[in-house]
């Protein structure tokens, strides 16, 4: 178990890290989508299932979505 | 400010802010550790006020006020979106084209998972005392289930079963019934958001007296929230424009 | 391991910043700072951790209740600010709409003051 945790925790580090090196907002929505998983798999690790299940739906779904249309949103008018 | 002197001012104030945050780090309880003070008093609250999930009754039952501050935070950033966002006088609202060819696959999965999520959000809100989940998680799940008409239709589909004023409502209502019960609670017992209710035995699903109503009333917000959300997005990207001469 | 999940959300949490400092584009801003605030989350939740502990949830299947769970408060902070921050953030990234609409352009270094 611990060595779950600790995974998990590297991984979410290195995640943030990708996230904010990716400079094109449109590639950043599906690395934030994976960001979101891994910070979904996280809280299921340490026994948060709660946290969890609103970090699924918000983190993975609602925000990269958003995102994503903001982004054709902006560009489209160039 | 130029962008080499942003980025000095940050490595100089983010050094000193992460220096102090180790410090810190290394100053907390271990981690995993088993000294858990709030804990110690969270969970036989909760399990007096027949409440098996005791996350669910902290937001609903022992803390309902923060919670209430938190949907205040969700009606407001709602509420701006959707001035943010309305179509301006330089606009115009254009019927969405027909078009663009969806694999059946992809139509099959949308209205295959369409009754399944919804469920699953449905069950989730009701089930929020009980098992893991509650009126914000489900609430999530439908909002966001609910647009898989668009993935798996169209817009125009979407558009025809979403009577977005009733989203609208929907979210003045739950946000509403929140703070109306507590002024009722109030009244009452004399606290805000008092656990007056019966509370009925542990594990039952009418159990837990008023976190089991809270719950709904948030689950019915944030989905609704989410459903306005999303809408105000897709319409900006798919159906508002630039009216033609319009000068910016 | 006592102090590393510490410091991986003091790590996330400063990323994000540094995300928002050198960022070129108003929803490159805004990611990086729903990046920044994952790293709140992850300080909670590590907060109330503890080894072999189940979660704080006594109905699935149906168990007795013992005191031996995670930290349920640290949890229901955590799963609110998850959800109400995404709606914060779509008021972040309706505002770069706005701002890409009325001013032509999404990089915040360009935005000199905001006309209506």
């Amino acid at each position: 178990m611990t060595v779950v945790i600790a995974v998990m925790f590297t991984l979410v580090a290195a995640g943030a890290v990708v996230v904010v090196m990716t400079d094109d907002p449109a590639r950043q929505a599906v690395t934030l989508s994976v960001f979101g998983v891994l910070l979904a798999l996280l809280f299921l690790s340490v026994s948060a299932p709660d946290v969890a299940l609103s970090q699924i739906g918000v983190g993975t779904a609602i925000v990269p979505l958003m995102v994503m249309l903001t982004v054709r949103k902006t560009r489209r008018r160039r | 400010m130029s962008r080499p002197v942003r980025l000095a001012m940050f490595g100089l104030a983010g050094g000193v802010t992460a220096v102090l945050l180790v410090l810190a780090a290394f100053a907390l309880p271990g981690f995993g550790g088993s000294r858990h003070p709030y804990r110690d008093a969270a969970v036989p609250a909760a399990v007096r006020h027949a409440t098996p999930n005791v996350i669910s009754s902290i937001n609903f039952d022992l803390r309902g006020l923060d919670t209430l501050g938190e949907e205040t935070i969700l009606l407001a950033s709602v509420v701006g979106v959707v001035v943010l966002l309305r179509p301006a006088a330089d606009e115009r609202v254009r019927e969405p084209r027909i078009g663009g060819r969806l694999l059946d696959g992809t139509r099959l999965f949308g209205y295959l998972f369409l009754p399944i999520t919804t469920t699953i959000g449905l069950l989730t809100v009701a089930h929020g005392a009980l098992t893991p989940g509650g009126g914000f998680q489900g609430g999530v799940v439908i909002g966001t289930g609910l647009h898989l008409l668009y993935v798996a239709g169209s817009y125009r589909a979407l558009k025809r079963v979403r009577h977005l004023e009733v989203f609208e409502y929907g979210e003045a209502l739950g946000a509403g019934a929140f703070a109306c019960f507590g002024v009722a609670t109030g009244l009452v017992s004399g606290a805000f958001l008092a656990n007056v209710l019966p509370l009925g035995s542990f594990g039952d699903l009418f159990s837990s007296g008023s976190v089991l109503l809270l719950n709904c009333s948030v689950g019915i917000e944030v989905a609704s929230g989410v459903m306005v959300l999303l809408a105000q997005f897709l319409a900006q990207d798919i159906e508002v424009e630039q009216a033609e001469g319009a000068k910016r | 391991m006592t102090v590393y999940p510490y410091l991986v959300a003091v790590f996330v949490f400063l990323v994000g910043a540094f995300g928002i400092v050198r960022s070129r584009n108003l929803i490159h801003a805004v990611v990086c700072l729903s990046v920044a605030q994952a790293g709140t989350y992850l300080l909670l939740v590590a907060v109330g951790f503890q080894w072999k502990a189940p979660p704080p949830v006594f109905g699935s299947p149906p168990t007795k209740p013992t005191l031996k769970v995670t930290d349920p408060l640290v949890q229901a902070m955590a799963l609110t600010d998850v959800v109400v921050s995404g709606t914060v953030t779509a008021l972040l990234l309706a505002i770069a709409v706005q701002v890409a609409k009325r001013q032509d352009m999404s990089d915040p270094n360009e935005l000199a003051a905001l006309r209506g």
